[in-house]
């Protein structure tokens, strides 16, 4: 039989501090029963038979709060076999007041005195026997953040516990409501278990109707009890609930006169929190402050040079994709074999010979392309494939060389983010080109291969990073790659596609948010531990507050710049759960890293000439919050009063690294079990439709004929109003929720044609909208950018939401507000410029008209 | 009557009555402003609200619109 402790105590007590310590690494997280609230398990020591339960922190038993309702229901129904009650020593006056409320319940508890070190620091003198003997329970000094008195405690709880040694609960009230709370538990003797008489004595007292509803009482009883309650009240001219909580603070007033001798010097003396708060939270100063802090987090995590990105970037890219340069060890090549040939490129290191290299490969990759072409166009259709199956052995086949001299392709280097052709200049040696790259400069990157310039660059060695250039290691693409050649799997297979495309993928596509919620975390945790976040939620909350959210939304919605995943994690920051929820609604609606990859190829193929799309796109996405906000804020979902805002704003301190890191380490964790849960399938199963058909033949380049292009077609009805209702456009932002950069990118590989992807995909959308294409354009980038976001950031909203139908409300709502902004952009846009009025204008402007009054009628009554 | 909403920062008053009810009240009480506790007003945020107040030890901060239900006198 194991033993189970609960751990209870105020919030900021040091009770994660204390968990931490005694638990170490053997802990589990998860959530309380339908809530998000944390709940957090784990073995003392490593000993599966000593549970330590961590209870949310809270400062009293009301019915008010979440977290309070979680913590009785569990310290009564699930009765612990201890209770470990963590006090803050500095500040033992309130924190008392809980642990009151806990020696009532008639469980064998220990109360741990933490910050003993401050304590006595400041010179204030504890007689913690005394105090023990008051409260009827042992009374212990410890300093969690130092690791002192924590085991002592802990094994004192567990032998208590073992024995069933519970003290007599203290008696805190005064004559007439001590004997009202007699003649209630004499009363209802046998409708409650005998241990926690008291405390139920008290709650029916209180006249705490969640605890009287499930107790059964007979109503008589009630009634007669309600008289004593009532006779009570008149004698002390105050309501029960009142009397209750004076009499319990009266009582601790009293015991701490007798316990305790303040150092009343040190308390008058200004402290280093008071010394820090003067600038934090100062009228003018705070809010520089906060900016500071965020930029400090923005740049971390998620600003384009950071270390969160090139994180990111080493993780997707190099760890998990073809491989990576110990630190250190890169060097220019250099033949060390003696009388060997020295390759072109000798002295350069891999990073100049790759990009040397770049022309020649693409004039190898154009050139075959256009040489097919022309075979097909002089041979006869398929008549390439047919001549040379069973004849290349590796090499491109050539087998009209008579063609070949006449084919000529056309060359470019194109940016990877937008599709565009380069620009800088172009030089010919030798029949060879070499391109560097001047952003300043006029002319493109691009330049004709002919024949004879692609012998020359088909001959150029390509350089090989495993091979002289450093202390390679290969990524876990590279590994799964040469480990499914190595057991006979070829490239174009089935199998090898399912393998590298869809599993291999798959686990990239999760890990690869690892690095950024790492850091987010890191820093949150900074944050809160040292007690800053309660200051954020102070500075900021009369603004938020105002359309619906709390101080603590501004982070989520600064993170969601970066990335969607973390911001919604992050939420879990702010207490209040319809704030919170509304915060997780929200702040995805910010553009992210991957969308701005979206924003970028757009306003660099659509709109050269309106420079302040990318900006408006992000101020749409804060207008969405804002207005979203007020909108929601009047919905019976979300309506109704303001939490009370009534927060302790705690003493700094300096976190520890191993908290912070345990809580980190939580995070991260939780994400990749429950992401690659749902992820990875999705991810296996949309890599599949693009890369099959239906009847499970590779496509390759083909992509029309893939499940994913007749999924796309099936669904064209949905965003025909939206100007893109063709295949193309459905597709791309299906495969956009696998990653939102996803988008531009199956847009790139559909719009075939001969020029660069910018300029193929501008041919395509003036193709299929004509006239309209700008609007076309302009309605799918914001359908791509403000409906739910990657599948990612979806299952996170899900986590976050607490259940599956607040999970489906938020998406929901999400592609409600997306599909609205693209229509108005398509229907709206194209009326006022054109004159287009068709029957999806008028439905575009009644819902308009509908959001609108929603946002500004006035705010319901709640009862 | 006077709320503590109306007090300006830095004086100390002391609590009288608690107007609220149901859960407002219940955590004011439970965060220890209870009658006859002295609260002294430290700080405004920068947008005027919420405010901040020390009692029993420790600070707290408190919407204007919570503080205006805690009847006080002035010593």
């Amino acid at each position: 039989m194991s033993i189970k402790i609960a751990l209870a105590g105020n919030p900021n007590s040091g009770k994660t501090t204390l968990f931490n310590d005694l638990t170490g690494s053997h802990q589990y997280v998860g959530n309380w029963p339908g809530v998000t609230v944390e709940k957090k398990e784990g073995f003392y020591e490593g000993n599966k038979e000593f549970v330590i339960q961590d209870l949310p922190g809270i400062y009293s038993l009301s019915p008010y709060s979440l977290e309070e309702r979680i913590s009785r229901q569990y310290l009564v129904k699930e009765s612990p076999d201890g209770i470990l009650n963590i006090v803050d020593g500095t500040n033992i006056e309130r924190n008392l007041y809980l642990t009151t409320q806990l020696a009532e319940l008639g469980v064998p508890m220990v109360v741990a005195v933490n910050m003993m070190d401050l304590v006595n620091k400041r010179g204030d003198k504890f007689d913690l026997d005394k105090l023990g003997r008051r409260l009827g329970c042992k009374v212990v000094g410890i300093s969690a953040q130092k690791g002192t008195g924590c085991k002592e405690c802990a094994e004192t709880i567990f032998k208590y516990a073992k024995e069933e040694r519970s003290g007599e609960a203290p008696h805190v009230f005064m004559g007439s409501v001590e004997h009202a709370i007699a003649h209630i538990e004499e009363s209802i003797q046998g409708f409650v278990p005998p241990k926690a008489i008291r405390w139920y004595a008290i709650k029916i007292f209180e006249r705490d109707k969640e605890i009287i509803s499930q107790l059964n009482i007979d109503p008589e009883i009630l009634e007669h009890i309600e008289e004593h309650i009532v006779d009570c009240e008149k004698e002390l001219d105050d309501d029960a609930e009142s009397i209750i909580t004076s009499q319990r603070y009266e009582f601790i007033q009293k015991l701490i006169g007798e316990c305790v001798n303040f150092n009343q010097r040190a308390r008058q003396k200004e402290s280093f929190s008071d010394r820090i708060d003067k600038i934090v939270t100062n009228r003018f100063l705070a809010l520089p402050v906060f900016a500071i802090a965020l930029m400090a987090m923005y740049w971390l995590a998620v600003s384009k040079n950071g270390p969160g990105t090139k994180m990111t970037d080493w993780a997707n890219d190099e760890f998990l994709g073809d491989g990576w340069f110990l630190p250190f060890t890169q060097h220019a090549y250099e033949t060390k074999e003696v009388g060997a040939e020295t390759p072109w490129y000798e002295g350069k290191t891999y990073e100049e010979a790759s990009s040397e290299y770049e022309p020649h490969s693409v004039n190898v990759e154009k050139w075959q392309a256009a040489y097919i072409e022309a075979y097909d166009a002089k041979h006869g259709e398929a008549a390439y494939e047919k001549d040379t199956e069973g004849k290349d052995g590796g090499e491109f086949a050539i087998p009209d060389e008579a063609l070949a001299g006449t084919v000529s392709a056309e060359a470019w280097l194109e940016d990877e983010e937008t599709g565009e052709i380069r620009k800088g200049n172009v030089s010919e040696t030798d029949g060879l080109i070499s391109a560097e790259e001047d952003e300043e400069a006029e002319s493109d990157l691009k330049w004709t291969c002919d024949y004879p310039m692609y012998k020359r660059s088909a001959e150029v060695e390509e350089p090989d990073p495993a091979n002289g250039f450093g202390v390679w290691i290969p990524g876990a693409a590279a590994v799964c790659g040469s480990f499914c050649e190595m057991v006979g799997l070829e490239e174009g297979t089935l199998a090898y596609s399912l393998i590298m495309d869809g599993i291999v993928g798959g686990v990239c596509t999760v890990l690869g948010f690892v690095p950024v919620i790492a850091l987010v975390f890191l820093f949150l945790a900074f944050l809160e531990d040292c007690g800053y976040m309660a200051r954020v939620a102070f500075i900021m909350d009369r603004l938020f507050r105002s359309f619906g959210l709390s101080g603590k939304s501004f982070i989520p919605m600064l993170v969601g710049k970066g990335c969607g995943v973390p911001a919604v994690m992050a939420a879990r920051t702010i207490e209040n759960v319809r704030d919170q929820r509304m915060t997780v609604i929200l702040a995805t609606f910010i553009p992210c890293g991957a969308k701005t990859v979206i924003i970028a190829m757009f306003s660099a193929v659509f709109f050269r000439e309106y420079w302040w799309i990318a900006a408006a796109m992000d101020l749409t996405g804060i207008a969405i919050i804002v207005l979203g906000g007020i909108a929601l804020k009047k919905t019976k979902l979300f309506g109704g009063e303001a939490a009370p805002f009534i927060m302790e704003l705690p003493a700094y301190h300096l976190p520890t690294i191993k908290g912070i890191l345990i809580h980190t380490w939580n995070r991260v964790r939780g994400y990749v079990i429950k992401a690659g849960v749902v992820i990875f399938p999705c991810c296996v199963v949309l890599t599949f439709m693009m890369t099959f058909n239906w009847t499970f033949g590779l496509v390759g380049d083909a992509i029309d004929q893939s499940i994913l292009a007749s999924v796309g077609r099936f669904f064209s009805w949905f965003t025909k109003p939206l100007g893109f209702g063709n295949w193309q456009g459905t597709a791309a932002s299906i495969s956009a929720e696998i990653a939102k950069e996803q988008a531009t990118a199956t847009l790139g590989m559909i719009a075939s044609g001969d020029g660069s992807a910018a300029a193929n995909i501008l041919a395509m959308f003036k193709e299929f909208a004509g006239r309209d294409y700008k609007f076309a354009a302009l309605s799918f980038m914001v359908f791509n950018l403000f409906i739910p976001p990657c599948v990612v950031a979806i299952v996170a909203t899900f986590r976050e939401m607490g259940s599956k139908a607040w999970g489906w409300f938020a998406i929901c709502f999400q592609m409600f507000v997306g599909y609205l902004l693209a229509l108005n952009a398509y229907q709206i846009g194209r009326c006022i410029a054109f004159g287009t009025f068709g029957t999806w204008t008028a439905v575009a402007i009644i819902l308009d008209v509908i959001v609108f009054l929603a946002i500004v009628r006035p705010a319901p009554k709640v009862k | 009557m006077k709320t503590l909403n109306e007090i300006p920062i830095g004086k100390t008053v002391r609590v009288k009555r608690l107007l609220g009810e149901g859960p407002l009240k219940r955590r004011i009480m439970d965060m220890g402003i209870l009658k006859g506790v002295d609260v002294t007003v430290l700080k405004v945020a920068p947008a005027g609200d919420p405010i901040e107040i020390s009692l029993r030890g420790y600070d707290l901060s408190i919407r204007k619109s919570e503080a205006a239900t805690i009847e006080i006198e002035e010593e």
